[in-house]
């Protein structure tokens, strides 16, 4: 197959732009465990009020100082609301649905996950900046899905 | 019409009215995101509407329209349709399958969106309908494969006409990906819906949904890619630059189309990253053909531009027929993609996905995808189409020439309002861009999205008329011939016209891709969920 000069130049410059895309994501995955979201948990969505986790959804502080907050997601709302976490400190957030799929966004973070019923979301975020924080269910669960918003309440680090 | 397109032509004549309905339910999704009041304004009209939107769109006007394209193909290339009563069974099997399920939608009984995640729940023909759909477009496919064979064994040893390897490039794409839709479908929803099963996994039905779901995107872009490398040179007056490499691009296509899905659910628990991170090196190859067309089409242009007599580096561009319909929609149409592109390639950038993950970048990036490129290509092939098979010349030729135009300043307006909503955290799928009500940090630009949205409004309403108006009351003429690109070099039989060889290689990936992950899936202790009708 004859393929033209100018034409050989720009296919290996597409390979190498990306090489060079796909080698930053591998690197960064590798190097700093940047990765999506993706534990893997399941959980009865019929039973969460009798779940030791999820029956009271909360913010939990260790006594080693990580933070834990684990959050039920239903029609149409979030558990706890408001969720108050410490800044500048990493916070793990346990995510799940008491009925369909729902979003769980910080807006103006990288903090989103996608809450299925029967699966546990788990990703950690540190807050830099204290603040107020809109938190929005950015997958369409029904009628009133527009109305899904929560708030997220970042302190200052000395409390 | 003659009888000969009869059948091309009716479906095109589907596939332009479902396109006209959803592009005014299109309008009043972006008016009302903006918190304009029209009458009758609701939130359920606009979850509703926002699913006959989706649904029509992208599952009966491209289908439709690639069938009837499919037909011309194969008429002008192979000179045959092998089974047009069958192929006219299917054609109403689709009619039948499209209006069962927008009438569940219109009547609000299936407002689950184009997606339909469970355990949202439609009205069982919703499911069912869309099913008939998609057995009409794989007996379709089935009866273009089957004039390929007739005209294989009239022609041995021939290269495949290239206008058909990309056809039957997407056919083949499209029945792998169909494959687990069907799964979804048949296994899931279909008797979940019924009662029949109680519960079903949402992860496992959106998994095979998305094995579907972005090979999709593939099955309306191929057919474009096909009028690009087969007809724009010809429009141009060249000729194609590399038959040969437009070859390898579709095959490349079969090859990576389908074992792509995670990067649609790089946010969903239950997968694991390695998976995830396997999915994301198959997209990014399955953008590697279309940085080869970029070169080709853009090359067999310039030919087109010098061998009108262009001399100097760049005013072959100013040699181009841009007062020509077809070729102002194509050449828009690439523009567009090269946005598109590289605004896909942030989307499956893994980890980066979490900042615009289900904002209403997304939204933004495929409307330029396909409700730009795909759909500009498909309105500027209608303009090419129409004369030829119906023997009346284009009416109304000023306006289709602005149509394309005002389509693309709608969509600048339009889907770049959305992609920096998104980045600033817009959700999307929203009845109101103020949410609760309290936070308005976004209307500004969903107004700006709006004005975009009328824009695109008023082409939709050029096209729709245009089609209508030479349908009905353009001059009869001896209908133009169809004529397709010559490339500079002639076609050669090769490896790459060995479809079977591609398939079953493009088998093995998906198992590569899925097998392992979705038997992890199933072997979870899992819990179903119940069906939700909150619509």
């Amino acid at each position: 197959m004859k393929v033209e000069f100018y034409e050989k130049v720009w296919m290996c410059a597409a390979v190498g732009l990306l090489v060079l895309f796909l080698g930053t994501i591998v690197l960064t995955a590798a190097n700093d465990a940047v990765h999506p979201p993706s534990h893997v948990e399941t959980v009865d969505p019929m039973a969460l009020a009798n779940n030791p986790e999820f029956g009271n959804p909360a913010v939990t502080v260790h006594t080693d100082g990580s933070v834990v907050v684990s959050v039920v997601t239903t029609m149409y709302s979030f558990s706890p609301d408001p969720i108050v976490v410490p800044a500048s400190r990493p916070v793990t957030f346990r995510v799940t649905s008491a009925d369909v799929l729902h979003g769980f966004q910080v807006v103006g973070t990288n903090a989103n996950a996608m809450a299925i019923p029967g699966y546990v979301s788990q990703f950690t975020v540190t807050f830099k900046k204290p603040g107020e924080y809109i938190v929005g269910c950015n997958e369409y669960c029904g009628v009133m899905h527009h109305n899904m918003v929560g708030k997220l309440i970042v302190s200052k680090e000395s409390e | 019409m003659t009888g000969r397109y009869l059948l091309a032509g009716t479906h095109l004549g589907v596939s332009v009215a479902a396109f006209g309905v959803a592009a005014a339910l299109g309008l009043l999704q972006a008016l009302s995101l903006a918190d304009i009041q029209f009458p009758h304004r609701s939130e359920s009209l606009y979850y509703t509407s926002m699913t006959a939107h989706g649904v029509l769109m992208a599952l009966v006007f491209t289908t439709f329209f690639i069938m009837g394209l499919g037909y011309v193909l194969a008429q002008e290339n192979l000179g045959r349709i092998t089974g047009r009563s069958i192929a006219w069974f299917a054609f109403w099997l689709s009619v039948v399958g499209s209006v069962a399920a927008a009438t569940t939608i219109l009547r609000g009984q299936s407002t689950v969106l184009y997606t339909f995640y469970p355990p949202l729940k439609a009205h069982p023909l919703f499911y069912i309908g869309a099913t008939l759909l998609v057995i009409g477009s794989w007996i379709w496919g089935g009866v273009i494969v089957a004039s390929y064979h007739s005209w294989r064994r009239d022609h041995p040893g021939e290269p495949i006409p290239l206008p058909i390897h990309g056809m039957l490039a997407a056919i083949i794409i499209w029945y792998l990906a169909t494959a687990g839709l069907a799964i979804e479908v048949l296994a899931m929803l279909i008797p979940w819906s019924l009662g029949w099963m109680k519960t079903v996994d949402p992860l496992l039905a959106r998994t095979y949904f998305w094995w579907f779901g972005h090979p999709l995107v593939y099955f309306w872009l191929l057919p474009a890619y096909v009028l690009w490398y087969t007809v724009l040179p010809k429009v141009a007056g060249g000729k194609l630059f590399s038959d040969s490499l437009g070859r390898v691009v579709f095959v490349m296509f079969v090859l990576l189309s389908v074992p792509v899905g995670f990067h649609h659910q790089f946010e969903d628990p239950g997968i694991s990253a390695e998976w995830k991170l396997a999915h994301t090196v198959l997209t990014y190859s399955v953008v590697y053909p279309s940085l080869v067309t970029a070169f080709t089409i853009i090359a067999s242009l310039e030919v087109a531009g010098r061998m009108k007599g262009a001399k100097g580096l760049f005013n072959w561009i100013g040699r181009l027929p841009w007062s020509d319909p077809f070729f102002a929609s194509v050449a828009l149409a690439m523009i567009a993609f090269i946005f598109g592109g590289f605004g896909g390639a942030i989307n499956a950038a893994y980890a980066m996905n979490s900042m615009v993950h289900n904002t209403a970048w997304i939204q933004g990036h495929f409307h330029v995808t396909l409700g730009t490129t795909v759909t500009l290509t498909f309105m500027g092939a209608t303009y090419w189409l129409l004369p030829r098979i119906s023997g009346r010349d284009l009416r109304l030729r000023g306006l289709a020439l602005v149509q394309p135009y005002l389509w693309i300043a709608g969509m600048v307006l339009f889907s770049t309002s959305y992609h920096i909503a998104g980045l600033r955290g817009l959700p999307r799928r929203i009845y109101s861009a103020s949410l609760t009500g309290e936070y308005s940090q976004w209307h500004g630009l969903s107004m700006v999205a709006a004005l975009g949205a009328v824009f695109l409004f008023a082409s939709a309403l050029s096209y729709v008329t245009v089609v209508a108006a030479t349908w009905l009351a353009g001059r009869r003429i001896p209908a133009p011939a169809f004529e397709f690109a010559s490339s500079l070099r002639p076609p050669v039989a090769s490896i790459w016209d060995r479809f079977g060889l591609w398939t079953s290689v493009a088998v093995f990936l998906i198992i590569g891709a899925y097998a392992y992950p979705i038997i992890q899936l199933l072997s979870h202790h899992r819990y179903g969920s119940p069906p939700y009708q909150p619509f």
